[in-house]
C-alpha cells in the first residue's frame, strides 16, 4: 500500500477512481492552510509595513487626506532638538541598561546554575518578576521611589543615614529609576537563559579543563564564556531591542508628566506615542517609526554578523 | 527537553565555605527581586493610615480595599476583557501558528522557502511602525473601541510559526506516511497525529501568547477610547491616575492584575522555564 502511494505521488497520476491526483490534491490542503495565514500577513503586516513608509513621506492630522512632501519629515525630525534629546535617552536606557542587565544576570546564572539547595525556588525567585505586568509593577515603583514616608526605598535610605533621593522626580536620577525597573523585569528571563546556555556547555570540556589544572577563574574565562557566546550575543540583541522600545514603565511612571521631568525620560516610543496620538501628526510619527524600525533592524543585523564572524 | 536539563548536575553537590556565601547571597538578592510583589501584596491588605508602616505582616489586615476596587465594577470588566481577549488570540495563535509551520515543515511545495522567509522577515518589523496604519485601518473599518480591535493584530506571529515548524520537523515522516495509508485526510492528520506529538511547543507557546496579552499595553491603549473596553493593564493605569495618591488602592489594583499569572506561574512553573529555555534556544 505504501508503496502504491509513493508511486502515485512520484508518477502525479491517480491510480484510484478520484478525479484528482495525489500531488493536487495535497497542494490543495496546503493551499487551503495556507490561504487565510496568506490574507492575514498581507493585510495586517506587510501593507501596513509599506504604509508606514509612505506615510513617513506625508503631512498627514487624520481629517484632510495625506498630503506627499517627501523627505520633510526626516528633514523636521534632524532639526528638532526634543528628538535629539529623545535619542540620547532611548541610547541611555539601552548603554547602560544592557551591560548592567546582562553583567548581572550572568553572575547570577553562574551561580545560581551550581545551587541545589532551594534550587527551583530561588530561582522562581529571580524569574518571576519577568512574568508581571510591566503597567503595573511601573506603579509599585512609582510607590517605592515616592519621598519620606511613603517611598520604602527613601526609608530604607534613612535608615542607613544617606539623605533622601528624589529619584522620578529629579531630570538626573528619573532615567536611571525608571531604568531600574525594567533591568528588574527582565533580569528573570536572562538568567534562564544563561543557564540553559550554561547546561549546553559538555562536562566533558570541564573535565578536561580540570585534568589540565585550570583553576575556576580560568575556566570561565578560557572555556565558560568563549563557549557562551552565541547566548550572550542573543541576550546583548534581545536585551538591547528591550531598551529601545521601553515605553510601559515610562508612561505609568510619569503619567503627570508623560516622559518627564522635562522630557529627562522620554524614549522614542512615546514620542511616537504623543506626536501620533496625542498631537495627531500622524505622517511625522511615522518618520519617527522607521527611525525606529531602521536601529532595530541595525541591531539584528549585528547580531548576525557577529556570529557568522567568528563561528 | 528532559527534566534532568532542568535540575542541577549532581558533581557540584560537593558543600564548601565559598558555596555557603554565594548561596546566602543568592537567597537575598532573590529576596530583594520578589519585594516590589511582596510590598504590593502586603500593602493592598492595609488601610490608608498603615500604608507608610513599612511591615510587610499588617498589623491589622483588611479586605476593605479589594471589596472597594471589586465593588467599582470596571476591575471585573476590565479583568473579562483581558481574559477574554488573552484566551481568543492564544487560542488562534495555537491554532494558525501551529497549522501553518506544519504546513511549512512537512509539505515539499513550490513557494515554501518564500513564504517562510515572508513570515520570518515580519519579525523584523516593530509593532510600534505598524500602529499607525493599524489605527487607519481601524478607524476606516470601524474596528476601534472593539474588542475585534485590540485582537486582530495578535492572531498570528511569526514567532509562533517559527518554534511549532521547528518542532513539527521533529516529528517522523514515517507516522504520517502511516496515517495517510489509514486514509485520514490531512487536516486529521496534522489534528490528530502531528500535533499531539508537539505538546510541549504547544503548551509553550500557548503560555506565552497568553501571558503577552494579558500584560499587553501599547496598543490595548490606543485602539481602545471608552473605559468598558480597556484591557486591565491600561484601565489598572487610569484607575492609578485617579486614584493620585492613594496607594493602597493602586496596590490593590495591581496585585489583581498579578494574581493570574502568579497562579499561572505556580501551576505551570516547570512549563514555563522549559518553554523560555526552548524558545530562547531555538527562536
Amino acid at each position: 500500500m505504501a508503496a502504491i502511494e509513493q508511486r502515485e505521488a512520484a508518477s502525479g497520476r491517480p491510480i484510484s477512481g478520484s478525479g484528482l491526483s495525489m500531488r493536487t490534491k495535497r497542494l490543495l490542503w496546503v493551499w487551503s492552510f495556507l490561504a487565510v495565514p496568506i490574507l492575514f500577513y498581507t493585510i495586517i503586516r506587510f501593507y501596513p509595513t509599506f504604509q508606514a513608509f509612505y506615510l513617513s513621506l506625508t503631512n498627514w492630522d487624520l481629517v484632510r487626506p495625506p498630503k506627499l512632501v517627501w523627505f520633510a519629515n526626516y528633514i523636521k525630525l534632524y532639526k528638532d532638538p526634543q528628538f535629539w534629546k529623545v535619542f540620547r535617552n532611548t541610547f541611555l536606557y539601552l548603554i547602560v541598561g544592557t551591560p548592567i542587565s546582562l553583567v548581572l544576570a550572568f553572575a547570577i546564572a553562574y551561580f545560581l546554575d551550581r545551587v541545589r539547595f532551594m534550587h527551583n525556588f530561588i530561582r522562581a525567585l529571580y524569574f518571576l518578576p519577568f512574568l508581571t505586568t510591566a503597567a503595573a509593577m511601573a506603579w509599585v515603583w512609582r510607590w517605592f521611589y515616592q519621598p519620606p514616608p511613603i517611598g520604602i526605598i527613601n526609608d530604607v535610605l534613612a535608615l542607613i543615614g544617606i539623605p533622601q533621593q528624589p529619584f522620578i522626580r529629579s531630570t538626573n536620577q528619573a532615567l536611571y529609576s525608571i531604568m531600574v525597573t525594567a533591568i528588574w523585569a527582565g533580569l528573570g528571563f536572562q538568567i534562564i537563559i544563561f543557564m540553559a546556555g550554561l547546561r549546553a556547555i559538555p562536562n566533558t570540556f570541564y573535565e578536561a579543563a580540570r585534568i589540565d589544572g585550570l583553576g575556576e577563574w580560568a575556566i570561565l574565562r578560557k572555556i565558560t564564556l568563549p563557549l557562551l557566546k552565541p547566548t550572550t550575543v542573543f541576550l546583548v540583541v534581545f536585551s538591547s531591542i528591550g531598551f529601545l522600545r521601553i515605553f510601559d514603565q515610562v508612561y505609568n511612571m510619569t503619567t503627570n508628566d508623560p516622559g518627564g521631568p522635562l522630557g529627562s525620560t522620554k524614549p522614542l516610543v512615546l514620542m511616537i506615542y504623543q506626536t501620533a496620538f496625542n498631537s495627531y501628526a500622524m505622517g511625522y510619527a511615522a518618520a519617527q517609526t522607521v527611525v525606529l524600525f531602521t536601529i532595530l533592524l541595525i541591531v539584528s543585523l549585528l547580531q548576525l554578523f557577529i556570529l557568522r564572524e567568528k563561528k | 527537553m528532559s527534566d534532568t536539563a532542568l535540575s542541577p548536575p549532581l558533581y557540584k553537590a560537593n558543600i564548601r565555605p565559598g558555596r555557603i556565601i554565594a548561596w546566602t547571597l543568592l537567597f537575598i538578592g532573590g529576596l530583594m527581586m520578589i519585594s516590589p510583589l511582596a510590598f504590593m501584596f502586603s500593602t493592598s491588605f492595609k488601610t490608608p493610615d498603615q500604608v507608610y508602616d513599612l511591615r510587610l505582616i499588617p498589623a491589622a489586615p483588611t479586605l476593605a480595599n479589594y471589596i472597594a476596587v471589586l465593588a467599582d465594577g470596571r476591575f471585573m470588566r476590565w479583568f473579562f476583557n483581558s481574559m477574554l481577549v488573552a484566551t481568543i488570540v492564544t487560542v488562534s495563535n495555537c491554532f494558525f501558528d501551529s497549522l501553518v509551520g506544519y504546513t511549512l515543515a512537512k509539505f515539499e511545495f513550490r513557494g515554501r522557502y518564500f513564504i517562510f522567509l515572508a513570515i520570518l522577515s515580519t519579525l523584523m518589523i516593530p509593532t510600534e511602525m505598524l500602529v499607525i496604519p493599524w489605527y487607519l485601518m481601524s478607524s476606516q473599518l470601524g474596528w476601534l473601541d472593539s474588542y475585534w480591535g485590540i485582537m486582530f493584530p495578535g492572531m498570528m506571529t511569526a514567532f509562533g510559526t517559527f518554534l511549532m515548524k521547528q518542532f513539527f520537523e521533529t516529528v517522523p515522516n514515517d507516522f504520517i506516511e502511516a496515517a495517510r495509508v489509514d486514509g485520514l485526510n490531512e487536516f486529521q492528520i496534522w489534528w490528530k497525529v502531528a500535533l499531539p506529538l508537539v505538546t510541549p511547543a504547544l503548551s509553550a507557546l500557548a503560555i506565552f501568547t497568553f501571558l503577552g496579552n494579558w500584560t499587553a499595553f501599547f496598543w490595548p491603549l490606543i485602539v481602545t477610547t471608552s473605559k468598558e473596553l480597556y484591557t486591565l493593564p491600561v484601565g489598572l493605569s487610569s484607575f492609578a491616575v485617579e486614584q493620585q495618591i492613594q496607594w493602597e488602592m493602586i496596590m490593590t489594583g495591581a496585585a489583581i492584575a498579578t494574581i493570574p499569572t502568579l497562579i499561572v506561574f505556580i501551576v505551570l512553573q516547570r512549563y514555563i522555564v522549559r518553554g523560555v529555555m526552548l524558545a530562547g534556544l531555538k527562536g
